[in-house]
């Protein structure tokens, strides 16, 4: 990935690796470490300019942009430190309009969402406005909302960031019932407390992978990233 | 749990998103920020309203009009007397008004002879000048019922009274004698003499002369006023001045041709004759000319609502960018972006026509009723209103939902 134009400057070099279906990895890394556009080229917000990147098995790079979005719409789910909430909208319309672009029907986004929020533990909360709920709650909401088409992936940037360290902790622990559950859940982080309570960390610095925990198990390391790319 | 080979089917479908969530995606912007929306879509409703109110009042004042034109009856016909060659007056003819009556299809001629010296003043005591442009008509006892013209106050004159000193004023007559009600002993003074004030006749749409007129029985003018001719050595009233002739309503043309002739054979050039109808409708036709005017600053207003609705749409794009940001991570496809902006700078527009419609068809069945006019708001006016108002929204929206499609996801995420 290359920003700028003069001199340009590469955000991402020689970046490789490989996530399995149910895995959850913390991506950790100072400011400035290219972590933010790793996972915008994950979540195919962003094109790489060189490379090559697979989300459950399907190269992105010969996608149109509606190829992409449709891509988005059904295999990746996104959780920002922000939240991005609708506050004219109740909790449950939040987390249906997760599924709103993937051409579902009006009822069964509501259905999905009452059991997308049941697995956050947000049920009783369906009918208010965000406004409404503290910082956790929010986060939940919105984790509700990326869960809620069964995405392949879920990228989360910096799930805690806006909460205070009791509720992050909450936040951590319901990621690791969601990864219990079967979710692959990458988390991107400048936290290293955080990152070191998930299974996997991958550390960048520079625009490099600097350090992967899964590289240390040397049996599958290099093949993997060749034939299967990003997972 | 998904594998590659299907995933890639998956990947092919198109989304479309139903007409439902479309609207509740573009009225996205109109709900959070109602006052917002309200405003800028006040421009397009007070353009909209201009033009339908405009359109309305005209179609309902010319259907008034021409409704008042169809009750008065297009069936009556005016001979007046000229002028002569050498450029006086001239007279029509004592026996006109009997000669007319043989015309064919003929149904009713009543006749009016103005009294061309006299005055007429509210007392003696009033200065000569102050006439007042009245004048003063000797009036055949059918007058009314040729002209559909009814009696305000009082009553018409009768066999008896048109022999006596007395008088049934036009309208406008008895507003410049500042008389509006009748009573016993009430007099006006005309030709050094007292008349007494039988009645007060309504305006006379056919025949607008007899409203600032004067009017009195043909003998009485005789008597009073010295309003004579001579027929066969002998002094007699009148002669008439003017000619109302009714016809049937078909035949209208064929008594129009003989008229003139037949009213003063010796001088068929120096008879007037028209259709007093004719003026009335050409006055219907004229009514939507000034109205340009309106139309164009109804115009102006709209082409101004465009520009703020414009305006407002730019800003809700760079508003909304986190917005954008996320429905793009959701899955929303640049159309989709593009749909919703322009769907909701239309549905901002057509809010503001819609309301602008019904406050211009309601502006004229209020002044409509309160005229008595039919009301008509032509098909046209609220169509076209709420067209353009679709146009403007979509011609303005374009600009802001190509920007708000064209921002780079990750661009629009990273909060400012």
């Amino acid at each position: 990935m290359v920003y700028g134009e003069q001199p340009p400057v590469p955000a991402l070099r020689g970046v490789s690796f490989t996530v399995r279906r149910g895995e959850l990895t913390a991506i950790v890394g100072p400011s400035g470490s290219g972590k933010s556009t790793l996972l915008h080229v994950m979540g195919t917000l962003e094109r790489p300019s060189g490379g090559t990147v697979r989300i459950d098995g399907v190269d992105v790079a010969g996608l149109t942009d509606t190829e992409l979005s449709l891509l988005r719409a059904h295999r990746i789910g996104f959780v920002f430190q922000q939240f991005f909430l609708a506050e004219y909208a109740t909790v449950v319309e939040n987390v249906a309009d997760g599924l709103l672009y993937t051409g579902a029907g009006l009822t069964e986004r509501h259905a999905r969402a009452e059991e997308a929020l049941g697995r956050v533990g947000l049920a009783h909360r369906a009918g208010f406005r965000p406004p409404k709920l503290s910082g956790g709650e929010r986060q939940r909401v919105a984790i509700a909302r990326a869960l809620i088409g069964r995405p392949a992936i879920v990228l989360a940037d910096e799930p805690t960031g806006n909460l205070d360290s009791v509720t992050g902790t909450s936040i951590v622990e319901l990621l690791h019932e969601l990864h219990a559950d079967g979710a692959t859940i990458i988390v991107v982080t400048h936290d290293t407390e955080l990152a070191a309570a998930l299974p996997r960390q991958i550390r960048m610095l520079d625009g490099q992978v600097v350090y992967d925990t899964a590289a240390t198990q040397p049996h599958d390391a290099v093949g993997r990233h060749e034939e299967d790319g990003v997972r | 749990m998904r594998t590659a080979t299907h995933g890639r089917a998956d990947v092919d479908r198109r989304v479309r998103l139903s007409f439902r969530d479309s609207a509740r995606v573009a009225s996205v912007g109109l709900r959070t920020r109602p006052l917002r929306a309200t405003l800028s879509a006040l421009g397009i409703a007070i353009g909209t309203a201009a033009i339908v109110g405009v359109l309305g009042l005209s179609s309902s004042s010319q259907a008034g009009l021409l409704a008042e034109i169809d009750r008065l009856g297009t069936n009556l016909l005016k001979a007046e007397a000229g002028r002569t060659f050498g450029g006086q007056t001239a007279n029509l003819p004592l026996e006109a008004p009997a000669r007319v009556s043989h015309i064919p299809y003929t149904q009713q001629v009543g006749h009016t002879g103005l009294i061309k010296d006299a005055k007429v003043y509210r007392s003696p005591m009033v200065p000569q000048a102050n006439t007042g442009a009245l004048q003063i008509r000797a009036a055949s006892l059918n007058l009314p019922s040729v002209l559909t013209m009814g009696v305000d106050r009082g009553s018409w004159l009768n066999a008896g009274t048109v022999e006596g000193p007395v008088a049934v004023l036009g309208s406008v007559a008895a507003q410049r004698l500042g008389i509006d009600r009748v009573h016993p002993g009430l007099r006006i003074w005309t030709g050094g003499q007292w008349f007494h004030i039988a009645g007060i006749l309504k305006p006379a749409t056919l025949a607008p002369e007899i409203d600032a007129s004067v009017l009195i029985g043909y003998e009485a003018a005789d008597k009073y006023l010295g309003h004579v001719s001579v027929s066969r050595g002998e002094a007699t009233y009148g002669p008439p001045t003017t000619l109302y002739v009714r016809t049937a309503t078909d035949h209208v043309e064929e008594v129009q041709a003989a008229l003139a002739r037949t009213a003063n054979p010796q001088a068929a050039n120096e008879v007037n004759v028209s259709q007093p109808s004719d003026a009335l409708t050409a006055r219907a036709a004229a009514e939507g000319a000034f109205n340009s005017l309106f139309l164009g600053l109804g115009a102006v207003a709209l082409v101004v609502g465009a520009v703020g609705v414009a305006n407002i749409m730019i800003i809700s794009v760079l508003e909304r960018r986190s917005e954008i940001g996320l429905r793009r991570a959701l899955g929303a496809t640049k159309g989709q972006i593009r749909m919703q902006f322009l769907g909701e700078s239309i549905l901002l527009a057509a809010l503001g026509g819609v309301a602008g419609v019904a406050v211009g068809a309601l502006a004229t069945v209020v002044y409509a009723a309160g005229k008595g006019w039919a009301v008509v708001v032509p098909a046209q006016a609220w169509t076209g209103g709420i067209a353009a108002a679709l146009l403007i929204g979509a011609v303005s929206g374009l600009l802001p939902a190509l920007r708000a499609a064209r921002m780079s996801p990750t661009a629009a995420l990273r909060t400012v």
